[in-house]
């Protein structure tokens, strides 16, 4: 049974976090699974501090109010692997996503920061207002050029992707709502900033300009009026379609890897009852993202076997998950920046994705080139016996007695996070223990190092495997 | 038996000043804009009646000479951004209007190599992969140490490194798994290893009495040098040298950056001849945008027009397109204005260099240059 709680466990803190070191999973599992679920959705009822921003700020202060977009990368990348509130984090992360917005355009990395921030502080609670949040956001305005949309030329980015992406989603509204949706949001635009030169990067402020705001009647999904953005949103968020897309998403991101967004119009869900019963409770919930969650992390849809290990990792997963389960910056040390740029070179660029779809997500994060990337990462860090997570799982594979080579596989295995492999595969990786010989124990300094090289072996091809690129 | 052209593509990141490369040495108006971030009069290499070379050009010289150097002038597109990021994607995906996912090269790889029987088509010296070689389908190696290029690198002891690569092609064989996604990940993780392993004998192979520098540029394009003469079938390579972003110290700045450059090409160059492997080879150097005529005392900012390269045997060399109007009244916000569409640079190498049609590649029609010979 304690087998079967921590893997669960570990399945919920992959999905609802970035994973964890196996002591912290067996602590979780003795709290109990509904207990997790509620620590992780409601921090601040449960005691768990917030992020620590003065450490960034002291140690870090060039990431803190990034000049470079790398920066900027790093900044958001360093939360995921420090934050006591994975569940924020992976919210925040899901935002981000979800309403891509990239800093190739926007290029102001403190100025994304701020939206991330936005997600940080209200991804978790109504959607509704999250939503009024982002059309309000200067970067957002800036990316999809609604600072363009003006009265007498209206501009349709802004109105097209609201529907398109982060409401709708592609069949359920015309290309003369379209239209009516670009008028509505006309005058939502951003003041003009300082120069940059000679004192650095300044911020944009929203303003809404009356003057510019085209009043005439518009008929938007069959509700006609002088509709304004926020009657807009007002009228996307009570379409039935904005629930079933956004639970298409969180089903997506939380549960199990579907096809790619641009396919969901020709393909159903894997699991459309799932899809239906988030939407249905999202709905229900007053568009709440937390009873939403809880409702979702406690469904046996989500719990059951059969969708464990059934999402490919997206970089900063790897790159965060890696961090925490090693055990690495539980202090500040040098080296943010590199961390932000390997999600980067895994093809997750923080910050900046590619365009307002965001990345393509599931098996395509995988090719020649970052799997590699992402199998040397994790292999390279797995393998740092002076870091305190994997001394950990020497440690506890040490104390016990004799060691066959299928008991130092499954137990790395186990120490690993409860990963789970092909028959095959564990085969392969036992008959590699068996190859290299017997593996003895000591106490001596040679024999302590000898063990402690055995295991990070195992460790190393546990993570070139094809199974650990699932989460 | 005809080689197949190799095309090198050679990213000067960040914005090379076009004023201070290609120098308009007896137009007045150069020293009339350019106080401070200027080239001392007769201090350029001349090349011509009106143009000269940035001083550390030298290396590059004999190619000029030699009539295997092309210029390029005036290239660019409308309405630039004048952002890094936004111009150069724009560069990478030849989408100039919309922001575009997918790169030029990622196309080419894919029209020369359409059934991917060499995961080696394209290979990019550098860290992550760039977006004008991004393509989903296309495997693409990207080596950051050619030395030190493979699956578990962090394995140093060879022995024990030789057994966990075998180990992991078996992990990866489609005999384990199950399901569409462990299949596609298996074929990823063997390619991957099968162009490691093809990779690692350019090294094994090479030799060369060129030596050199120790500088990252000349260590990258000595990599791909090697690669190139291990004839692996590589068709592309792509690479990269930063920051050209000079706002401020441009003098020892850009100094700086041509003479790492031009060392490492003339090298590059010398290499491949050495083997006799130039023949079929053409580099192409390109920048996001050029920089604004008037300089701001200490470097200069932000431009349109640039001037883009091509170098190689197969190469005409001399002047092709015009060079912009540094007249006040023909300037656009201060900066040189285009005139020649950097669509149709790539269409001319892809068409007449590579032998390919370069409609679907570039997406479009675009005027083509006569620099590549017949």
């Amino acid at each position: 049974m304690a087998g079967k709680n921590i893997a669960l466990m570990a399945h919920l803190m992959r999905r609802a976090g970035f994973g964890a070191a196996y002591e912290e999973l067996e602590a979780r599992a003795a709290k109990g699974y509904e207990a997790t679920v509620e620590e992780l959705l409601e921090p601040d009822a449960n005691g768990v501090p917030e992020y620590d921003e003065l450490t960034l700020a002291r140690y870090f202060p060039d990431m803190e109010v990034p000049s470079a977009p790398a920066l900027g990368t790093a900044n958001f990348m360093y939360h995921l692997y420090t934050t006591p509130r994975p569940l924020v984090e992976k919210m925040t992360l899901f935002w981000h996503m979800l309403f891509a917005t990239g800093n190739s355009k926007v290029d102001n990395p403190p100025e994304m920061l701020q939206q991330i921030e936005m997600f940080r502080q209200h991804g978790m609670g109504n959607y509704k207002e999250l939503l009024m949040g982002v059309a309000k956001d200067p970067s957002m305005i800036f990316w999809l050029d609604n600072n363009q949309n003006h009265k007498l030329a209206p501009n349709e980015n802004w109105g097209r992707e609201l529907l398109e992406l982060f409401s709708m989603g592609q069949g359920n509204y015309t290309e003369d709502d379209v239209k009516m949706a670009a008028r509505a949001f006309t005058g939502w635009t951003i003041l003009p900033k300082i120069p940059r030169t000679p004192y650095q990067r300044h911020h944009w402020k929203f303003i809404y300009k009356a003057e510019d705001h085209d009043d005439g009647e518009k008929t938007f999904l069959g509700h006609k009026g002088n509709l304004n953005g926020e009657d807009i949103i007002d009228i996307i968020v009570d379409q039935p379609a904005t629930a079933q897309f956004m639970a298409r998403h969180l089903y997506n991101y939380f549960v199990a890897d579907e096809v790619q967004v641009p396919s969901w119009l020709d393909f159903p869900p894997r699991d459309p009852e799932a899809v239906k019963a988030i939407a249905d409770t999202f709905v229900k919930s007053g568009f709440e993202i937390k009873d939403t969650l809880r409702f979702l992390f406690n469904s046996d849809f989500f719990k059951d076997e059969s969708v464990w290990f059934a999402k490919v990792k997206n970089p900063a997963e790897v790159v965060a998950g890696t961090i925490r389960l090693i055990g690495d910056f539980k202090e500040p040390r040098p080296g943010v920046l590199p961390i932000g740029l390997e999600g980067t070179y895994q093809g997750q660029d923080l910050i900046n994705p590619p365009s307002v779809e965001g990345w393509h997500t599931g098996k395509e994060w995988v090719d020649t080139g970052s799997l590699v990337r992402r199998v040397n990462f994790v292999a390279d860090s797995l393998s740092n016996t002076d870091m305190p997570g994997v001394q950990a799982i020497i440690n506890r594979l040490g104390s016990n007695g004799t060691l066959t080579p299928e008991q130092l596989v499954d137990g790395c295995l186990e120490l690993l996070g409860a990963i789970r492999v092909e028959d095959g595969t564990r085969q392969q990786l036992v008959d590699h223990v068996k190859a290299s010989g017997e593996i003895k124990r000591g106490s001596s300094e040679d024999e302590v190092r000898a063990f402690g090289q055995r295991v990070t072996e195992v460790l190393q091809l546990i993570a070139a495997t094809r199974e650990y690129q699932f989460g | 038996m005809a080689k197949d052209p190799v095309l090198v593509v050679f990213q000067l990141t960040g914005g090379n000043d076009y004023l201070n490369t290609i120098i308009p040495r007896n137009n007045p108006l150069y020293r009339d804009y350019r106080k401070l971030v200027v080239i001392p009069e007769g201090e350029e290499i001349p090349i011509d009646d009106d143009y000269g070379f940035h001083p550390e050009m030298a290396p590059l010289k004999p190619f000029w000479d030699e009539g295997k150097m092309a210029l390029i002038h005036g290239i660019g597109y409308e309405n630039s951004p004048r952002s890094h990021f936004r111009s150069m994607d724009i560069w990478h995906t030849c989408e100039p209007d919309k922001v575009g996912t997918e790169g030029w090269v990622g196309r080419l790889i894919k029209t020369v190599d359409p059934n991917k029987e060499n995961v080696l088509t394209g290979v990019n010296f550098g860290q992550g992969l760039p977006r004008a070689m991004a393509l989903p389908g296309v495997p693409v190696a990207s080596v950051s140490d050619i030395e030190n290029y493979g699956v578990l690198t962090g394995i140093t002891a060879e022995d024990q490194r030789a057994r966990a690569l075998e180990r992991f092609a078996r992990m990866y064989s489609p005999a384990i798994g199950r399901g569409p996604v462990m299949d596609y990940l298996g074929q990823t993780g063997l390619d991957a290893l099968k162009g490691a392993d093809i990779l690692k004998t350019a090294p094994e192979k090479y030799s060369s009495t060129v030596e050199y520098a120790a500088t990252p540029i000349a260590q990258k394009l000595r990599g791909i040098a090697m690669v190139h003469l291990a004839n692996l079938g590589t068709r592309v390579f792509y690479t990269q040298h930063a920051s050209f972003d000079t706002h401020a110290s441009q003098m020892p700045g850009h100094q700086q950056l041509w003479k790492d450059c031009s060392a490492a090409i003339s090298d590059f160059f010398a290499d491949l001849r050495e083997h006799d492997a130039a023949d079929n080879v053409v580099m192409i150097m390109f920048t996001e945008f050029g920089r604004r005529v008037r300089d701001n005392g200490s470097g200069t900012d932000h431009g349109a027009g640039g001037v883009a390269f091509a170098i190689g045997d197969p190469v005409k060399g001399g002047h092709y397109s015009e060079y912009p109007s540094l007249k006040l009244e023909d300037l656009q916000e201060g900066d040189l204005v285009p005139n020649y569409d950097f669509r149709g640079f790539y269409s001319s190498l892809l068409e007449q260099h590579m032998g390919l049609d370069p409609t679907e590649i570039v997406d479009g029609t675009f005027e083509q240059l006569d620099f590549i010979r017949k």
